[in-house]
Order: structure tokens, then C-alpha cells, then sequence
């Protein structure tokens, strides 16, 4: 699968590793839940590969423990492309918390919603449809301007 | 007016280029159904029982004679020939082809509008008094506030996916004609003690199926700080906002769910961390004023002699001047009220012949500029008195000089069942057999200020809960009947309807209607209004009187 990182087509090598499955023998680069990083965080800690975290819409930005600040990437989910809050979440995470890492949408979100995403901090994208690609790259330039300031 | 710079004009430019690359992806079937709705819901367009509908943007009710040209033009090229006023201060086209929306929007941005974010689940358009900056008892003009909101507001790209749609309304008189206390954030210009102008902050009111009023969360805020405090409060709305249930994902229901008090923490700690960085500089307010200067106003305008001795000769004329027309702050002057509401013509509807005439009469009598109002007319800000007679001549002509401003006949009145998909009931129908019950126009004046307002469903756009009478539309089994209210009010006493009982059949609204006003004009005390009488003898004897043959 391919994903849109900092505005270019590159290869995923990331999995999400849902919370009732093990964590993969050979060495990848996975994400977790947020509860899944807070229960098994030392076990996590000595995985061989790169770890992330995946939060959710219902997720809240106080309820990150401080070692998010160390995850590999940060997943914004979106379970439907009306749910906002992730919005939210990656600015928080970029304004308050100051993550700097790769912040990535995942799920169900549009293409047309990829140029306010990047406002809000998010930089990498992992659209279902690998169709829409080069479409949603062209819409980083859909305006050329802004009212408010960017978080980048 | 507001006059756009190289920046807002690229922005609407590039906004019609976006969404005219979506149509297109959606025709090709490339866009699914759901996606395709968000999309051109935030560009004013929605699906109707007929046909689309288009809602385009008045940033606070502000146009100029270009501008409403356009608007004939595009009823008359794209349309049927007319358009609507909407309670929003918008305008509505409900005729436009789908394929040709994106034509529509090209065409607009040429005159520097759009019909961005006039739908959909985000911020939408600021609206304001429609007497801002002419009104006597007006603290300062909020019209440079609602620009710099408007700004704001345009292409926010944290708030675009809200758990439903968010109306912001700016006051700056000691008498609301804005409704500030029924929108999702109410702004009021006011003064603290040592003279300077901030805003009172309200937040969690609304109307539609639980009308609430909204409650003041911050007393006075500096201007500076006018908009990392909205930022603040949209960040705790869109956060915290239900979204499990349309009917309870507006901010008054999060409001009135977690308290007014925890929730102005809320807001107040959030802002906290970013009031620092995002003030608005003394320079930028002042920027933004200038577009709002004044215009070349007479000095001398109230010398004139004509403007008595028309009054005095025709009484046509002089009950015009007393209806349809407001006090100005400039001596010599009045805004001027050009009625949308002609007995046999829907509530707000205006033809392309109107339109253009109207702005070519703005351009000989009031500089240039019209603004459309909440309750569905339109006003010409800046007459000088000699101009008056003549004015409302040619408005005569024009079927456009009803003299019924706040009267009973000046009806808010939604599309309903006739144009609109969410509609249970027809509203435009009841306005017309109100208006062929009730013709004397002796009668009408006597009666003074009551105001009736429409809705064909719960959803409420004609703020029917706030109408001194409501009037609902509801289904039952496939039958329209209507739920009455009275004593509601959108003003500063802002209050909320109280039902007058079970809903009444189709046939018998207007018997209804005419025998609460029997019941008022027998209670009344001398010249008491409507709403006073209402509110001092209770509902009971209105009730009784309309239930007795029941």
C-alpha cells in the first residue's frame, strides 16, 4: 500500500496491530491503541521495531501519558469523515504538546479534506482508495492562502 | 462596504476552481453520495424536493448595488426569475441545475461573493443588526467585528467537520435586532467602566426543536481577544460536542449538559493557553473600521422642508414614514424598510425586475448599498428626507412600499412543504390565507406590533418559537396541522412561546389566528402591545376562547 508522506507517494511500512492480536514475531514498524501503549508500554519499550500509537476521536489529548511524546508516529483516526474531533486532536498535538514526529490520518477521511488536515499539523496520509492519490496531492495547492495561521 | 483585497478575491477564486473540480468527480461517480453532500452543503447547496437549492452568502446582510445586480442576473439565467431572503440574511435561489452551480459561483465571485459555508456542519455566516452603524443608541458599529469574524470563520480548517451547524450573531445596541440571544455565540459591543469597547460573550442558545437562550459566559472581554475566545469556545464545541444524535449535537444542548458554570471553565482554560498570540492588533481593527467609514452624509440634510409638508398632504405617504421607515443618527435622515411582504407574494421572495430596480434606486438615494434583514426585507440605510417622497413613489410602483413593517403581515414564513424536502407542512399557503383574512389595513395598524412566524417542521427556520405567535407545521398521518404559540420573543426580553394547546386542522388556522387577536383587543389595556397583553393576562384567555367550539 501507498501512502502520501510530506506531500509525496512513498510505500506504507507501517501495520496497526489491533489490541486482540500479538505483536508480530519478526521486527516491522507497528502502532498500538492508546490503551494497549499505556498497558503493555515496557513491553512495547523493547520491541526491535519502530512503535506508534493510534488514537481516536474519543481519545482525549490530557489523557496521553507523557511517553507519546516518544511514539515513532501518531495515527489520527477518523471511523467516519464527519467525525472533527481529530482535527482538534493533531493541532493539540502540535500547539500544546509540541509532538514534531509524522502525525497520520488514518480511516475513513476524504481526499478533499487532506489540505485542512495539513493546516491542523497532520503530514502523512493513508487513503483506502490508492486510486485518488495523485488527485489528493494536487489538492495540498487547492488554496494558495489563509485567514488563520498554520500550525506548520 | 468591506472591499476585497488580492487575498480574498484568490481565496473565492480558488474555492470555485475546488468545488467545481468535486462536481465534476461526482458526476463522474469518483465522489460517493455522503461525501459529495458535505461537500456541496459547505458550498450552500442543497438537495430540495424539486430542485437544488442554492444559499449564498450576505456576510452580515451588507450588499451593494453591483452585487444585487448580479443576483437578478443569476435569478434570471440560472433561476426562475426570483429569488428568496432567508432568516439568516442570505439569499436562496431554488431552482439552479446541479451541473451549473459551479457557473453560478464563478459569476458570483466576479461581484466579490460566494456561498461558502452557508450550509453543513460548520461555522456559518455572522449576522447583525440591520440597522448597524445608522442606529441612534448603537455603541460602536459592529460591522468591522463581523468582517473580522467572517475572515475568521472562512476556511477555518479545525472547524469544518463540526458536530452540527454553528451561528454566531454580533450586537452593538441596547436594543437586539440581531437575536443574539438565540444564536450558538452572541457577541455585544459594550462599554466597561473606564469607557472602552469590549464584548459580552453568550453562548448555548439557539432555537429549532429545543429552544434555548443563551447564556453569558464571559461579561467583557477585551477586543483584543475577540477571536482566540471563539477559538476557544469552538475548540471545547468540537471536542465535546455530542455526536451520537443529531437532534442534541448543537453547543446549547453541551451547554445545558454539562452546566453552564464547568463549561465556562472549560472554555476559559482552554483559552488560557492561547489568548497569548493571537490578539488582533489595534492596527488590523482599525484596517478593517476604515472599509466602514461613513459615507458623504449632508450636513444640512435636515433643512429641507419638503420631507413636512409631504406628510402632512398625504397620509399614504405619512403612514409609510411611520412603518417602514427607522431613525437615523444623522439629523435629516432614515433608514427605509422596502417591504418583502406584498399580501399576495411569499414572505422574502424578490423578482429580478425588483432586484435591478432597487439597485438602481440605491445608487440614486442611499449611496450605493442595501441590506437584507433577518425578518426577511431589505433596507436602504442612508435616505436623506427630501428623497423620501420620491423613494417610496418609485417603491410603490414596485409593489414594494406595503407600509407593514412589525405589523402582523410582516410574516417570517420558511419555504415549507411547497420548495423544502424537511418540511412537514406547508407554511407559505398560511401566509396567504393570514394576509386574505386580515386586509384592513386600519385594522392591521391598530394591532400594532405583532409578529408571526412560520415554520413547516420542528427544524424552525422561521424562529417560529420566538414569534409573538408561532406557528408550526407538523404531520399527523399524512395530514398537515399547526401548533400555536404565544408570547415568544427574539428581542431583549428574549422568551420562548408557550403552547396554546392542541394543534389545529389546516382549515382552522386562520379562525384561530383572528380570534387570539379578538381576545387581544378585548384584554388589551389602551395602547398595550401584543406581547405586554400576553404576558399580563396569561395564555388562558386566548385559550379558552380558541378551544370553546372544539
Amino acid at each position: 500500500m501507498q501512502i502520501i508522506k510530506d506531500q509525496k507517494i512513498v510505500e506504507n511500512t507501517w501495520t496497526y496491530i489491533p489490541d486482540d492480536t500479538k505483536l508480530p514475531a519478526e521486527i516491522s514498524d507497528i502502532t498500538v491503541s492508546l490503551s494497549r501503549w499505556n498497558e503493555e508500554y515496557d513491553k512495547l519499550e523493547k520491541y526491535q521495531g519502530k512503535v506508534g500509537i493510534r488514537i481516536n476521536p474519543d481519545d482525549s489529548i490530557e489523557s496521553l501519558p507523557p511517553s507519546v511524546m516518544k511514539a515513532a508516529l501518531i495515527e489520527v483516526n477518523f471511523p467516519v469523515f464527519t467525525d472533527g474531533r481529530s482535527f482538534s486532536l493533531a493541532q493539540l498535538l502540535r500547539t500544546r504538546l509540541k509532538f514534531k514526529g509524522e502525525i497520520r490520518a488514518v480511516g475513513q477521511f476524504m481526499p478533499d479534506q487532506i489540505f485542512y488536515l495539513s493546516r491542523v499539523g497532520v503530514n502523512s496520509f493513508a487513503l483506502e482508495n490508492q486510486e485518488s492519490l495523485a488527485d489528493a496531492i494536487s489538492m495540498f495547492d487547492d488554496f494558495s492562502d489563509s485567514y488563520q495561521a498554520s500550525v506548520n | 462596504m468591506y472591499q476585497y483585497n488580492d487575498k480574498d478575491q484568490t481565496l473565492i477564486d480558488e474555492r470555485v476552481a475546488q468545488f467545481r473540480g468535486q462536481t465534476e468527480r461526482f458526476l463522474r461517480g469518483e465522489i460517493g453520495e455522503d461525501q459529495f453532500r458535505a461537500l456541496r452543503l459547505m458550498n450552500g447547496l442543497y438537495i430540495q424536493t424539486h430542485a437544488p437549492m442554492l444559499r449564498v452568502a450576505v456576510p452580515y446582510g451588507l450588499l451593494n448595488s453591483r452585487k444585487v445586480r448580479k443576483l437578478a442576473e443569476i435569478a434570471r439565467a440560472y433561476d426562475k426569475g426570483y429569488c428568496h431572503i432567508s432568516t439568516r440574511q442570505n439569499v436562496q435561489y431554488n431552482w439552479p441545475e446541479l451541473e451549473k452551480v459551479p457557473d453560478i459561483l464563478q459569476e458570483l465571485a466576479s461581484v466579490q461573493m460566494h456561498a461558502i459555508q452557508t450550509s453543513g456542519n460548520c461555522l456559518r455566516n455572522t449576522t447583525t443588526d440591520h440597522l448597524a452603524g445608522v442606529a441612534p443608541d448603537e455603541i460602536e458599529d459592529p460591522r468591522p467585528y463581523c468582517e473580522i469574524i467572517r475572515q475568521w470563520t472562512t476556511f477555518h480548517p479545525e472547524f469544518a467537520y463540526l458536530p452540527r451547524k454553528f451561528k454566531i450573531a454580533v450586537s452593538a445596541t441596547t436594543t437586539d435586532r440581531a437575536a443574539t440571544q438565540f444564536h450558538d455565540i452572541g457577541v455585544h459591543l459594550v462599554k466597561n467602566e473606564s469607557g472602552d469597547t469590549g464584548f459580552r460573550i453568550l453562548a448555548g442558545g439557539g432555537l429549532g426543536r429545543t429552544p434555548i437562550i443563551g447564556k453569558i459566559i464571559k461579561p467583557y472581554l477585551e477586543k483584543q481577544h475577540l477571536l482566540s475566545y471563539l477559538e476557544a469556545i469552538l475548540r471545547v464545541y468540537n471536542l465535546h460536542g455530542r455526536r451520537d444524535n443529531k437532534f442534541k449535537a448543537r453547543i446549547k444542548i453541551l451547554v445545558k449538559e454539562t452546566g453552564v458554570e464547568k463549561f465556562t471553565e472549560m472554555v476559559n482554560a482552554e483559552w488560557q493557553q492561547i489568548k497569548n498570540g493571537m490578539e488582533l492588533s489595534e492596527q488590523r481593527i482599525n484596517d478593517i473600521k476604515a472599509h466602514f467609514a461613513p459615507p458623504a452624509y449632508l450636513t444640512n440634510a435636515d433643512q429641507d422642508k419638503s420631507f413636512a409638508l409631504h406628510k402632512k398632504q398625504d397620509s399614504e405617504f405619512a403612514t409609510w414614514i411611520k412603518y417602514n421607515t427607522a431613525d437615523h443618527k444623522i439629523a435629516g435622515y432614515r433608514a427605509v424598510f422596502i417591504s418583502l411582504k406584498a399580501p399576495d407574494s411569499p414572505p422574502g421572495d424578490i423578482t429580478h425586475t425588483q432586484l435591478d430596480a432597487i439597485a438602481d434606486l440605491s445608487d440614486q438615494y442611499s449611496f450605493g448599498e442595501i441590506r437584507t434583514t433577518h425578518r426577511q426585507n431589505l433596507v436602504l440605510a442612508d435616505v436623506k428626507q427630501a428623497d423620501l417622497h420620491q423613494l417610496w413613489q418609485n417603491l410603490n410602483t414596485l409593489d414594494l412600499a406595503t407600509p407593514n413593517i412589525g405589523t402582523i403581515t410582516d410574516i417570517i414564513c420558511c419555504p415549507g412543504l411547497d420548495f423544502c424536502s424537511l418540511a412537514n407542512a406547508g407554511s407559505i399557503g398560511i401566509t396567504k390565507q393570514i394576509n386574505e383574512a386580515i386586509d384592513n389595513q386600519d385594522y392591521i395598524h391598530d394591532l400594532g406590533d405583532i409578529k408571526i412566524n412560520i415554520s413547516g417542521c420542528m427544524n424552525g427556520c422561521a424562529h417560529q418559537s420566538v414569534g409573538h405567535i408561532g406557528i408550526l407545521g407538523v404531520d399527523k398521518k399524512g395530514v398537515e396541522w399547526y401548533q400555536i404559540t404565544l408570547g415568544g420573543s427574539s428581542e431583549n426580553e428574549a422568551a420562548i412561546g408557550d403552547r396554546l394547546g392542541p394543534a389545529v386542522a389546516k382549515e382552522h388556522v386562520v379562525k384561530t389566528i383572528t380570534t387570539i387577536l379578538d381576545v387581544y383587543i378585548q384584554q388589551r389595556l389602551e395602547d398595550e402591545s401584543f406581547l405586554n397583553t400576553v404576558k399580563r393576562v396569561g395564555i388562558t384567555p386566548f385559550k379558552e376562547q380558541v378551544y370553546a367550539n372544539h
